[in-house]
């Protein structure tokens, strides 16, 4: 909303977002109405506490969950009214998601999780060019149970840019890191931003973070409370907590 | 605090409802076969046990030609004779309004107005011959239900030539005839073959036996050995015509229960052994992977403080459920199989009543083998899962250690796309695992196999038995040896083809302390009517001189070809000679020894005497045949082999194949349940890869194929397994199988093998849709939220 930018190219464009369900037998309200744009190129951290809807927020713009009202365009693309085939196909062709517990697949080694994704794309890089944007070039035969958390989280990276997608996706992509190893792989996030230029939306409850983001969206109760933009975008080496 | 976890085993049984149902299902199929194994061999024993203590089953039997009955009084004298009665048998005709078919008949005399002493008579309904009356008798059971005869209507009956009408006063059932059976009859023909019972008096005079006897049957002093009886009684029959006592055992109606029973308690011990072994191991198998899946509860149950003791006795409890269930859903099954089985073998074996219960050591048993297997399935996944410190399932999950196989180092890993390779590391990462769902789907496989091999072995059989064996159309018997020139009689009769002829000669084959009661069929050398099949089933050449024997008794005797054998003759002049084995030939059904019939006549010390004969007919003309046969004196017997055959294959549907398709059933059950569980649980193991996959843009298809592909490559493995492992059993019941009636080849074709496979990868096929249903509710986010 607030765009000081000159070019403001909407990748996703929210309005009046909606979504209810049903946990037993309560309806919880996940998200009450929420209006967003992200745009093209930039780097947004959506923080909010527990239950604030962030992750909801996330799962729908990513295809994996679908609004009970309101719209959601991704370019000239309805998520809303989309089939699961069609949502399969948005996300292997344009997505990448980041997931807090890496969800590496433990019988692959790293370069095989990649290729499992670039195996289905379109116009992917090779495993080997994924894993040497996240620095690890020499652990590519390396299966997950021999790689630290910090690498399998560059593994996971690896694994959802080496698709070339529109967006980068990441659920909390820090949280089961420490602080050490967690800005490593912020600073994976920040160059595959800079360098690639992908849409990239980080999802956190740690208001840290939201000092490297261009614009910073808080979430809470279901709402968007607050966006504002950071005149300056902090480098992910400077962040610590 | 433990009311709490009452509550979770409630809702975890109903939540793993289809996985609970599925392992029940193994339990029961196990138990029911126990159940239904046992039940029945007991029904049989128990009720042929009342029956012969409450009618005075006789100890000996010996029949002669004729002997005055002074000889009786000197019979007595025997030391360790309790009592003997004497009788008079007589092979009969008859004709029954309103069926056209040749019916043969044995009429037995029972005392004046009375019940005889010995075999006493079980009256079904009506009452015994009045005394003094010559015109009343008293028919079989089996034989009044065939043609639905009662107390009133009236028979004709041909005694000794003469025709009689008869009025039947009453439908009874005897100890001797449990399993009725005409002479040189393979299988119980009730409409054809009658057993009917008359006043002493009436019989002899209409038989020519007034004043006396040619049948003796006795009751032994109890403790009384059996064979100085025998000697003494032969010895003392012998100028009277005498053919050889013998024991009860020897009895073709006593036998026939014996083997039956024998082949129950065998096949009672293999089956369930199989069976409830298959269940013991899958149980041990599918439970140790549900509790598995639940590591981390148990870990939340420890940090909460729950004990390990309280822990493994939720989960015990668990189990529990699932074996008490399954052991109440075999129990009821089996029952009720039971009936259906013990129905069955009711009409083959006529006792007043079938007793069937099910005995509480039988239920107790099969509890305990179930409460056993599930206890080691249960402890050792329990053990496990409460050994893990706590903390560590709070923790994300540390990926496991996988390494590349052998596969891969090969050519074909560089063309692998990643699902395959997922499918393939798993397997062999979890190698004891993947052995064991091998082993499980390969053990249903191999009991589908054992199921399914005799409906096409025992088709086999009669097939050889009908086709090579049996080849004419009618079967004739002689009152007794009559001469070559009846055979040209015959050939003049109308509608007849073609006639063979044949000696029979009952004899005791003796070698050693073994003995076999049979009869020498002495045939032409080469036979056209009744084959002598080798090995490979081709016509055998008689040799001019020597026995041939069936493989069964050879193997009985302990003979071989070369050997010599006692041949005790029980006809005539009741010599002893000693003959040697020529050759041995494999029979499928009875058990019989061949001769050339000139070499017969001449160990006979008899000229070209001839038995029956056999002949290939003009069906459509059958009236005219059997008009004029019954008009030829000495034919005692015509038999029809369609008949024959047609009895046979009933029997082996209403008994055997009774039996195999119950097996079947629960086979086909087990292999599912089976199948199922391994994909079910397949899927928990992976819910959270597949939908990361889901996640990173993977079909539902693409996803779905790493379980099935692991379901179906483990299935591939398994078959070739269950091929082995059912073969295995097929040949331990073919073994247990084999008895004196028939003999069951050890055949398995193709198309039973095929069958085999075909019913795995049907389970395999309906556990996958099951499976992919659930796959379309996968939630991809909640997977990827809970930590494994």
């Amino acid at each position: 909303m607030s765009s000081a930018k000159p070019t403001p190219k909407v990748v996703f464009s929210a309005r009046d977002l909606t979504k209810v369900y049903l946990m037993g037998e309560v309806e919880i309200h996940a998200l009450r109405g929420v209006d967003l744009d992200l745009y093209a190129g930039e780097l947004t951290v959506m923080l909010g506490a527990s239950g604030s809807g962030k992750s909801t927020l996330l799962n729908i713009l990513g295809g994996l969950d679908s609004a009970t009202a309101g719209s959601v365009r991704y370019g000239e693309q309805d998520l809303v009214a989309a089939s699961d085939s069609v949502l399969t196909r948005f996300r292997r062709d344009h997505v990448g998601f980041v997931f807090q517990f890496y969800n590496l697949i433990s019988s692959l080694t790293a370069r095989e999780n990649v290729a499992i994704v670039t195996e289905i794309s379109r116009d992917p890089m090779t495993p080997e060019e994924a894993l040497e944007l996240v620095g690890l070039q020499d652990r590519m035969d390396h299966f997950p149970s021999q790689l630290s958390g910090g690498e399998q989280q560059r593994v996971a990276i690896a694994r959802a840019v080496a698709k070339r997608p529109a967006v980068l996706l990441c659920d909390e992509p820090t949280g089961a890191l420490d602080s050490k190893t967690g800005v490593r792989v912020l600073e994976v996030i920040e160059h595959i931003n800079r360098e690639l230029a992908t849409t990239t939306a980080v999802i956190t409850h740690n208001v840290i973070i939201a000092d490297m983001a261009d614009r910073v969206i808080q979430l809470s109760d279901g709402r968007v409370s607050d966006i504002h933009s950071n005149t300056h975008r902090k480098a992910a080496a400077e962040l610590s907590w | 605090m433990i009311r709490a976890l009452e509550r979770k085993l409630l809702r975890d049984l109903v939540g793993l409802k289809s996985q609970a149902a599925a392992i029940a299902v193994v339990i029961g199929a196990g138990v029911m076969v126990l159940i239904i194994m046992v039940s029945t061999l007991d029904a049989v024993r128990v009720s042929m046990q009342r029956f012969y203590d409450s009618h005075q089953f006789a100890d000996v039997f010996a029949d002669l030609k004729r002997a005055p009955e002074g000889v009786a009084e000197r019979m007595r004298t025997i030391p360790g004779i309790n009592q003997l009665e004497t009788r008079i048998r007589a092979p009969v005709r008859l004709e029954v309004p309103g069926f056209d078919d040749p019916v043969r008949g044995v009429l037995i005399s029972v005392p004046d107005g009375r019940q005889p002493d010995i075999n006493r008579l079980y009256l079904r309904s009506g009452s015994l011959p009045a005394p003094g009356r010559s015109d009343q008798v008293l028919i079989a059971e089996p034989f009044s239900e065939a043609h639905r005869l009662e107390a009133g209507d009236r028979l004709r009956v041909i005694i000794n030539g003469r025709l009689e009408t008869l009025m039947i006063s009453g439908v009874a059932l005897s100890p001797e005839f449990v399993y009725q059976i005409g002479p040189a009859d393979l299988l119980p023909d009730y409409e054809r073959f009658a057993v009917m019972w008359m006043n002493r008096r009436t019989l002899g005079h209409a038989f020519g036996m007034d004043g006396a006897f040619n049948s003796v049957v006795a009751t032994l002093q109890s403790g009384a050995a059996v064979e100085p009886v025998i000697d003494a009684l032969d010895a003392l029959l012998a100028p009277y015509g005498g053919v050889g006592a013998h024991p009860r055992e020897d009895l073709t109606s006593h036998r026939f229960i014996m083997q039956r029973i024998e082949t129950q308690e065998v096949m009672a011990v293999v089956l369930p052994v199989i069976f409830l072994g298959v269940s013991a191991f899958l149980l041990n198998v599918l439970l140790g992977r549900i509790i598995r899946i639940q590591r981390q509860q148990v870990a939340v149950l420890k940090a909460f403080g729950y004990s390990n003791r309280q822990i493994a006795l939720h989960y015990g409890q668990l189990t529990g459920a699932i074996v008490i269930i399954g052991t109440l859903l075999g129990i009821g099954f089996g029952a009720w199989a039971s009936r259906g089985l013990a129905g069955v073998y009711a009409e083959y074996f006529r006792f007043p009543d079938m007793v069937l219960t099910v005995q509480p050591r039988e239920i107790v048993l099969s509890f305990l083998v179930a409460v056993a297997a599930a206890a080691l399935g249960t402890w050792r996944a329990v053990r496990s899962a409460v050994s893990l410190p706590p903390a560590e399932a709070m923790r994300p999950p540390a990926p496991e250690r996988f390494t590349r196989g052998w596969l891969e180092a090969s050519v074909l890993g560089r063309v692998l796309d990643q699902p395959t390779r997922i499918i393939l590391r798993n397997l062999n990462r979890h190698r004891f695992k993947a052995a064991m769902s091998v082993l499980g789907i390969g053990l249903s496989a191999g009991l589908l196999l054992t199921g399914s091999y005799q409906f096409n072995a025992v088709d086999h059989m009669l097939d050889v038995q009908y086709r090579l064996v049996q080849k004419a159309d009618v079967h004739l018997t002689f009152t007794d040896p009559s001469p070559e020139r009846a055979a040209a009689e015959l050939r003049h009769t109308p509608g007849a083809h073609y006639v063979e002829v044949y000696r029979s000669v009952p004899v005791r084959l003796r070698k050693g302390h073994s003995h076999y009661r049979t009869a020498i069929l002495g045939l032409d050398a080469n036979p056209k009517l009744r084959g002598v099949l080798d090995a490979e089933h081709r016509d055998l050449k008689l040799p001019p001189s020597g026995l041939v024997l069936t493989d069964y008794l050879a193997e009985l005797l302990g003979l071989s070809p070369g050997d010599e054998v006692e041949v005790e003759v029980m006809e005539g002049r009741r010599q002893t000679i000693q003959a040697e084995v020529a050759a041995v030939v494999d029979d499928p059904i009875g058990v019989s020894a061949y001769m050339e019939r000139q070499a017969l006549n001449r160990i006979m010390r008899e000229g070209p005497a001839i038995s029956g004969a056999w002949l290939l007919t003009d069906r459509s003309r059958d009236g005219e045949l059997f008009e004029h046969l019954w008009d030829v004196p000495r034919v005692a017997s015509i038999g029809l082999i369609s008949d024959a055959e047609r009895n046979i294959r009933g029997y082996i549907e209403d008994t055997v194949l009774l039996m195999m398709g119950i097996m079947l059933l629960l086979a086909g059950s087990i292999a599912f349940a089976v199948v199922y569980n391994n994909a079910r649980i397949t899927f928990a193991e992976r819910a959270r890869e597949l939908a990361t996959l889901r996640v990173l843009g993977f079909s539902r298809s693409e996803v779905a194929w790493i379980l099935i592909g692991e379901t179906l490559l483990i299935v591939l493995v398994a078959i070739p397994l269950g091929w082995l492992i059912g073969t295995g059993f097929a040949w331990l019941l073919n073994q247990a199988m084999t008895m004196d009636l028939m003999r069951v080849p050890f055949l398995i074709t193709p198309g039973t093998y095929a069958f085999a496979a075909a019913g795995v990868l049907l389970a395999a096929a309906l556990s996958t849709l099951l499976i992919v249903r659930r796959l379309q509710k996968l939630d991809m986010i909640s997977a990827l939220k809970t930590v494994e």
